[in-house]
């Protein structure tokens, strides 16, 4: 028998506003709890929310960057439950009215291109978090009211790779954009995903089965291979999927049974008093459509079809837009663009890693590296010298000034090299001889020789090129 | 101090001209009120510590001869917050509760000197039209205590009835300024939703609550909502309309105006006195110079059902944050999350907040929604509709504020229908949102009747204009009650 997959995710993005979606309150994380708060984060008696137009902007970003369609009226709904962390014991959030629905991305698996689509996209609060010790239970209030916005997918996806990559764009997209971090690690971005499976032609999807606890795009994808095999199997041998919630075990890779749903939670949405109806006006979309960064896809094809740079480098240097950004910087400033891209996939990468910082937190600028490129390609530093000049550039020092004070300038003049190389040449004979023979090494010998006598300045590919010339006369 | 007889001017004259200082005329006050409240029960709160401290600082500055507030003792009703003085809703779940802010209204008399003596009583979270809803006391009726004094803020008109302040804060959700007015022989306002900042009022039904005031006569009425009108950016319903002087139109009399009569109102059920009020005051706008004809507002019929629809989903939702957990009451023995929200809310609430509650989260819950909610929505869009419609030719609708004047204690509340049809003619206007205020307008076996004057969206002037001018021309207002010969 054969099957088809279909998968769901709903994300919850972390918006970086500086003040929450309802309230003043800053929106800061890792402070005493409950210090960000104010009566309207507690609920308290008599307040009332006001719409942080921050938001509403930010999530009108979002919807053009996933090419939905933007909603010019919309309002916001009360999601009513009863928790701690929820003190209205409602979430203002949109159920009737999404601020942008009907978009889509595009993903890339085995070389194929699919589009995704996005059935809607809303903006919404953020509870706060409870805690348990032995004997109390702790309510902190910091993130109540912190700005979200979660997009739906249309049953578009048909594998677990598909929703990784599918997940890997909607990151980068987002991430372009600058409205979020959008890191799982952190939280700023939260993946709850369900599957179905039915075998090929049936009409109906199958029953669906939803995951939690998916701390990375890889365990998503881990998670719903493990679902998608345990269905079909279930299915393959008459069996019925119940329709439940399971949890992924990172230790064992297995989807562990959490609660069976029996009938759907009833949170008695209704449009929310307290807010006026929105109005997005056309000129306002189209000043932030004005304001979009380029998307990442667009990036990698110009790396690719203008700087001639390859896929893999187009999509390391897109994935992050900071990364990116700088990346075209330094092409500004006149880089290589082969160059440039090896240094940031490499030492500036390198750099990164050992310390545990974002390229945008470092004192690396992109004028400056792209001026040590520069010495590089026009002969003034080696690359090996160049490792130096990069140390000193994570320092923040001007390259050039830098080289200057080192004395670090390069020897490429043929009139002040040739004189060192006639005296090594003149005191080995033995290595002219050898290399007449035909042994390349002495050649390297002889290379050495005269790096020393320059203190390591010499330009070697100059030396060379004089060294072979003279023992050739 | 008993301010029978009395108005902001006349007082404020005193004040100006330091006949009184503000610290005399609140110990006056508050002494008039211990006696007069030990009979009418308006009061849950008298905060004589505050009251007097506030005179002094007034005392010290001066009174600002410019504003009739200044030195001017009010009283609020207890669903508006006060910082740092109890405010409970008439509810056990806030027995002691003090809040830590000021309502936005509240704060605007405070900032022009006005001088908060105390928190009025109420049906608890304003839900019922008698103030027999209260946790703590019943408020009886100044002009006949055996009788209710109307509500929700009953407790509001009943002290500006008594003689206690000239001025209080009441809140309307549907009809709770005016019906009260009505059965105390006060003015009642209930402003255009928008009108004033919710900013601080315990919420009921959000998109019909609004706060106003209660006083002994328009022109009074008129210079407290000169106060408290305005944007707040806390309120995002609250409206950026230009405020005009609400007592600039005052002596413009009513010739020319259209005033119009919805029938519906004065159907059955409809007391023969009270109609006969309703009559009388058509003869009088007519003998001042306006036009009255009769009017329809087709779906007045549905009006309770939308209503007490809307207002109680509304309600289940706004109530739930008391939840025992971070204020208010929390049950002693709850053993777990689930026993701490059921019990403190179980012996928090009462019998009627607990109706509404529940016929709220039927009419939101899946599956009922659109024959209920959704359903009472539609008739509201129809119910406004109808207004525009009558709007477009009129400048003024009259009506009866309530079907009957003040009933005896306890007569109706065994009955919630009973209670729920009261609303019917007040209810349309906040479904609506419009601007409606009751005046007094007759008498029927020695209890005020108050009419009620509903005008265009952010057309109080208009309403305040007709209600001056029929003041003006009649004695109604100036009536008292005898209070066991206080008077």
């Amino acid at each position: 028998m054969n099957f088809e997959t279909t998968i769901g995710l709903e994300v919850h993005v972390e918006l970086k506003t500086h003040s929450k979606i309802f309230s003043p309150s800053p929106v800061e994380f890792g402070d005493q709890p409950n210090s960000n708060t104010n009566v309207i984060d507690w609920g308290y008696p008599g307040v009332l929310p006001t719409t942080n137009k921050g938001v509403v902007h930010d999530g009108i970003m979002a919807g053009l960057a996933l090419h939905a369609q933007i909603q010019k009226h919309p309002h916001f709904d009360r999601k009513n439950y009863f928790y701690p962390d929820n003190p209205k014991a409602y979430q203002i959030t949109q159920a009737e009215t999404p601020i942008a629905h009907d978009g889509w991305v595009e993903i890339e698996v085995d070389d194929k291109k699919k589009k995704i689509g996005i059935a809607e996209m809303h903006i919404e609060e953020d509870a706060g978090k409870n805690s348990h010790a032995t004997r109390y239970s702790y309510v902190d209030l910091n993130r109540q009211g912190t700005p979200l916005i979660e997009i739906v997918s249309k049953p578009d996806i048909s594998s677990p790779d598909e929703a990784y990559a599918y997940l890997e764009q909607l990151r980068q997209v987002i991430q372009f954009t600058g409205i979020s971090d959008v890191k799982m690690e952190e939280g700023s971005m939260r993946v709850d995903v369900n599957i179905s499976v039915r075998p090929v032609g049936q009409k109906e999807f199958g029953t669906k089965t939803e995951l939690k606890n998916l701390n990375s795009f890889n365990y998503v994808r881990k998670g719903l291979a493990f679902e998608e095999q345990r269905h079909q199997r279930v299915l393959m041998s008459g069996g019925k999927i119940a329709q439940e919630t399971r949890r992924f075990d990172e230790v064992s890779g297995q989807t562990i049974l959490m609660r069976t749903k029996e009938g759907s939670d009833d949170y008695r949405y209704f449009p929310e008093p307290d807010l006026p109806v929105l109005n997005i006006s056309q000129n306002w979309i189209d000043s932030i459509k004005q304001e979009l960064p380029e998307p990442p896809a667009k990036r990698r094809q110009r790396y690719v079809d203008e700087l001639g740079i390859t896929d893999y480098d187009a999509m390391v240097l897109t994935q992050t837009k900071e990364m990116s950004d700088f990346y075209d910087q330094m092409i500004k400033d006149g880089a290589d663009p082969k160059l440039a891209a090896n240094y940031l996939q490499g030492n500036v990468n390198e750099f990164l890693n050992d310390n545990q910082v974002e390229l945008q937190d470092t004192k690396i600028t992109p004028e400056h590296l792209a001026t040590m490129i520069k010495l590089i390609t026009d002969g003034t530093i080696s690359s090996k010298m160049a490792k130096k000049v990069f140390k000193a550039i994570t320092n923040g020092e001007e390259p050039k000034k830098f080289v200057e004070e080192k004395g670090m300038v390069q020897l490429s003049d043929p009139a002040k090299l040739q004189p060192i190389i006639d005296d090594v040449v003149a005191a080995n004979p033995q290595s002219v001889e050898d290399f007449h023979n035909g042994k390349d090494r002495a050649i390297g010998f002889l290379v050495g020789q005269i790096m020393k006598q320059t203190h390591g300045k010499a330009n070697p590919q100059v030396v060379n090129k004089l060294l072979k010339e003279s023992m050739s006369k | 101090m008993n301010y029978f007889d009395q108005s902001l001017s006349s007082v404020h004259e005193k004040l100006a001209s330091k006949a009184i200082s503000a610290t005399d005329l609140v110990k006056q006050t508050l002494d008039n009120i211990k006696n007069v409240d030990s009979k009418i029960n308006a009061f849950i709160t008298v905060d004589e510590d505050g009251a007097l401290k506030k005179a002094k600082q007034i005392d010290e500055k001066g009174i600002d001869s410019n504003n009739l507030l200044s030195g001017m003792p009010i009283a609020i009703k207890d669903n508006m917050v006060t910082k740092g003085l109890k405010t409970t809703a008439a509810s056990k779940i806030l027995e002691n509760f003090k809040p830590i802010y000021d309502a936005t209204a509240v704060k605007k008399l405070n900032d022009l000197g006005s001088i908060n003596v105390g928190k009025t009583n109420m049906d608890e979270f304003a839900m019922g039209g008698s103030t027999e809803n209260s946790a703590f006391q019943t408020t009886h009726n100044p002009w006949d205590e055996t009788k209710v004094p109307g509500g929700s803020s009953g407790g509001s008109a009943a002290a500006v009835a008594a003689g206690e302040v000239l001025a209080a804060l009441g809140s309307d959700t549907g009809g709770s300024i005016r019906q009260p007015a009505s059965f105390n022989g006060v003015v009642g306002m209930k402003p255009t939703y928008g009108r004033v900042s919710r900013w601080g009022l315990i919420a009921f039904g959000s998109s019909l609550d609004q706060i106003g005031p209660i006083t002994r006569n328009v022109f009074d009425n008129a210079t407290v909502l000169n106060a408290i009108a305005g944007h707040d950016d806390h309120d995002l319903t609250s409206s950026d309309k230009v405020i005009p002087d609400f007592t600039s139109t005052l002596n413009k009399g009513v010739k020319g105006l259209k005033i119009g009569i919805p029938s519906e109102f004065m159907a059955q059920g409809l007391d023969d006195d009270v109609k006969q009020v309703v009559l009388d005051t058509a003869e009088t706008f007519k003998k001042l110079g306006a036009t009255v004809e009769e009017v329809s507002l087709p779906h007045t019929q549905y009006g309770v059902a939308a209503y007490y629809i809307i207002s109680s989903s509304e309600a289940s939702s706004n109530l739930q944050r008391f939840d025992g957990i971070r204020y208010g009451y929390r049950a002693k023995d709850a053993k777990s999350l689930e026993d701490v929200y059921v019990k403190s809310r179980s012996e928090g609430f009462g019998d009627e907040v607990k109706r509404r509650i529940m016929l709220g989260t039927f009419s939101l819950s899946a599956g009922f929604y659109d024959a209920y909610f959704k359903k009472a929505a539609q008739v509201r869009t129809l119910m406004i509709n109808d207004f525009t419609k009558i709007f477009k030719d009129f400048d003024l609708i009259l009506a009866p504020t309530a079907p009957t004047p003040a009933y005896g204690i306890g007569e109706d509340i065994s009955d919630p229908m009973t209670m729920y049809m009261n609303d019917v003619l007040t209810l349309p206007v906040n479904l609506a949102g419009l601007p409606g205020m009751s005046i007094p307008a007759g008498f029927s076996k020695g209890l005020p009747v108050g009419v009620q004057l509903i005008g265009r969206p952010y057309d109080e002037l208009t309403v305040y204009q007709a209600g001056s001018a029929f003041e003006q021309d009649t004695d109604f207002n100036k009536q008292t009650p005898k209070m066991g010969g206080n008077n």
